[in-house]
């Protein structure tokens, strides 16, 4: 499509399904050689339940349940590929579009309708799941996610050979993202501090409607190695690299081998928003492109050649629908947030601004509770 | 006054931040050469050798980052106390302290905390080139989430950082630079009050000024001026711009019935205005002249050659003590 295309990038499993391991890239074999039969079926199971809730989340985003929906669907091989890879104690530091990610790692689904409803700004507990709150502003979470790699330095968790104490951290942007002057500084201060810390650029192809053209100049796997941080290609539609080259560079890191970049090259099949209409700034040529490289449909194609048949395609439609369902019915459960909420939390420690406002606010509402009704003849 | 030490306010930050240090291995120092160098103006100087590299250490040019990993490292559980070497240069952070740091606590719904603080010189009269003489907590100030302080005596900044360090609410703490060399008693034995107390430092009957940083000093010089002409002037340190002591500007003002705010920063929506507003909704019938402002005029921080010119001094708050008396 572009000349970025033709750089050479690690692909395990082709289009038409077929797994191989090129020997330029022999070292990621070892990690699909470990899975087991469970684990491919793991991956496409819940390939195709991210697949399915994007559907269900754009249909509430239509019928008005949803101020705004945000589409990963194309970019599920990036995400449950790499999401698998991230080990027990590691922690990840999303932008805002790794609905796949947070299903690896356990988020109830609803936190994040939750807050794209505009029930609350996120509310999950990053210290629990690992699984940090969504960053709107782009870039700002890979200096999160650099400073938390800098403490688990202090800490003494990188390096020791011991997987149930040592830890990595994993920061997810977008191609767009990279134009941030954050995350600049981030390479700079990951690369610095030698920090154990995995850069996951999912590269959409666009940034809204500007695609990666007008970010960079070079292919993004480079863009961190004028800071230190070395850079990897792959297939972003090929789960079994997403999985492979990330387990490998997340193990290297917890092994003290400092940050590393992985630029997955993918296609945001649908919109960047509720709010866009990609036929303004891209072709159905394009399109249908990248139809023929769509990563659930590469990986049924791979299961089924493994001998994998239908009765377990027609459990993952199953589970669908009851995801859906699920969905649907806690959505419209929702009520609105209590008043109280946009006063919580803004410090942990008193202030007397907010307690002034709460209280003011309360007395305010209470006043219309015993007010005559309006608008009648006297 | 038995344990009592005459220091800087430059050192008493230094004590302060090493009783912290002292007090919680959590606690973390870093910024632009503040490691070997002691910062450019010594404020972390010899913390190096005595916490070595792992706990102070310096940051590459770029406050983002120092903000943003400020950020990272209090999800680790991290106490960060990072320096801005100039307030003109906390621009580049200023995303991650509004869109983050301010946010974060109420973004996780309380799961997470954010003890940072933002320890920034400010402030001007020092006859420096652009960007190193400014006043920019109104932006702060303005930020839910973010809590802004500043001492004016070598006690308060002893004790005031280490409040700020305490807090699990990020903090920026300005520190008013001219002011730095400025000597003072320190009481090592406890704190004189909260960090968001505002202190009557000179009482008076006739006319009221608050005040804070670098301006409390001026105004002290002003009421003492003002006393050898016979007017009694109560002068406020504020010591907190966010959030503001009301209450006790408000008693003051019931007992004189008149306010001057003075400040270095350009006076058009800044601190000074606030107090200047909630004054007026509080004690609207005790007064007996508008609230004055006096601070530096609505132009960029000039030149070093006009900058006595921009920022007020005692004559500038004594015309504005005349102007108030006269209603």
């Amino acid at each position: 499509m572009t000349s970025q295309d033709r750089v050479p990038m690690v692909q395990l499993l082709n289009p038409e399904g077929e797994y191989g391991v090129p020997s330029a890239y022999a070292e990621y074999g070892k990690y699909i050689e470990a899975l087991k039969e469970e684990d491919f079926l793991k991956f496409y199971r819940d390939m195709a339940r991210m697949r399915r809730f994007d559907y269900e989340a754009t249909a509430l985003q239509r019928q008005g349940q949803l101020g705004l929906w945000i589409p990963a669907i194309g970019q599920e091989a990036a995400q449950i590929g790499s999401g698998y890879a991230v080990g027990h104690n590691d922690h990840i530091f999303p932008s805002y579009r790794e609905h796949g990610v947070a299903i690896t790692h356990g988020i109830d689904l609803m936190s994040i309708l939750k807050m794209l409803r505009g029930v609350n700004h996120g509310g999950w507990n990053p210290d629990e799941t690992r699984f940090h709150l969504y960053a709107i502003v782009l870039a700002t979470q890979t200096l999160h996610a650099t400073g938390y790699a800098m403490g688990v330095k202090f800490d003494g968790k990188v390096g020791n050979g011991d997987l149930e104490n040592d830890l990595a951290v994993i920061t997810y942007i977008g191609d767009g993202a990279t134009a941030e002057g954050e995350a600049s500084e981030s390479f700079l201060f990951a690369a610095t501090n030698k920090v154990p810390l995995v850069y996951f650029i999912q590269n959409n192809q666009y940034a809204i409607s500007s695609p990666v053209a007008t970010q960079t100049t070079v292919p993004l796997f480079q863009r961190g190695a004028g800071f230190g941080v070395p850079g990897i290609r792959i297939d972003g539609n090929d789960v079994l690299a997403s999985y492979a080259v990330t387990k490998k560079h997340m193990d290297d890191a917890r092994e003290g081998a400092g940050p590393h970049l992985i630029e997955a090259l993918t296609y945001r099949m649908g919109a960047h928003t509720s709010s866009d209409d990609p036929t303004k700034y891209r072709s159905k040529e394009e399109e249908e492109y990248w139809k023929a490289r769509d990563p659930l449909s590469r990986l049924e194609k791979f299961l089924r050649r493994q001998g994998i048949n239908q009765s377990f395609f027609d459990e993952c439609e199953a589970a669908g629908e009851e995801l859906s369902a699920y969905v649907r019915s806690e959505t419209f459960a929702l009520g609105n947030p209590p008043i109280e909420n946009m006063f919580k939390h803004v410090y942990s420690e008193a202030h007397p601004l907010i307690e002034e406002q709460l209280a003011w606010l309360e007395g305010y509402e209470a006043s219309f509770e015993n007010a005559p009704e309006q608008g009648g003849v006297a | 006054m038995s344990n009592t030490v005459e220091m800087s306010i430059a050192k008493a930050i230094n004590a302060g931040l090493r009783r912290a240090m002292q007090d919680n291995d959590k606690v973390l120092v870093f910024g632009q050469d503040v490691a070997q160098l002691g910062g450019v103006f010594r404020v972390t100087e010899g913390i190096l050798d005595e916490f070595g590299p792992t706990r102070i250490f310096n940051s590459p040019i770029a406050e983002a980052g120092i903000v943003g990993t400020a950020i990272g490292l209090a999800m680790r559980g991290y106490s960060s106390v990072a320096e801005i070497q100039f307030e003109g240069f906390i621009f580049p952070a200023f995303n991650q302290i509004t869109t983050q740091l301010a946010k974060i606590q109420n973004r996780s719904e309380g799961f997470l905390s954010m003890p940072v603080v933002i320890r920034v010189p400010y402030g001007g009269g020092i006859g420096a080139v652009e960007h190193h003489s400014e006043s920019p907590e109104a932006y702060f100030a303005h930020t839910p989430g973010l809590r802004v302080i500043s001492p004016s005596t070598p006690n308060d900044a002893y004790w005031m950082i280490q409040q700020a360090v305490a807090s699990k609410d990020p903090v920026l703490f300005f520190e008013p630079k001219r002011r730095y060399w400025q000597k003072g008693p320190v009481n090592l034995d406890g704190p004189p009050a909260g960090m968001h107390t505002a202190k009557v430092v000179r009482e008076g009957t006739q006319l009221t000024i608050a005040t804070y940083g670098p301006m409390v000093t001026t105004s002290l010089e002003a009421a003492a001026m003002a006393a050898e002409e016979g007017t009694s002037i109560e002068v406020i340190d504020m010591r907190s711009m966010a959030p503001i002591d009301f209450n006790t500007i408000i008693e003051s003002v019931k007992k004189t019935g008149h306010l001057v705010v003075v400040a270095e920063a350009n006076v058009n929506v800044s601190v000074a205005s606030e107090v200047a507003a909630r004054v007026a909704e509080l004690a609207f019938y005790h007064l007996e002249a508008p609230v004055i402002r006096v601070g530096g005029f609505d132009v960029p921080y000039p030149a070093a050659k006009l900058e006595e010119k921009f920022l007020p001094d005692a004559d500038r708050i004594l015309e504005a003590v005349d102007r108030s008396l006269a209603y």
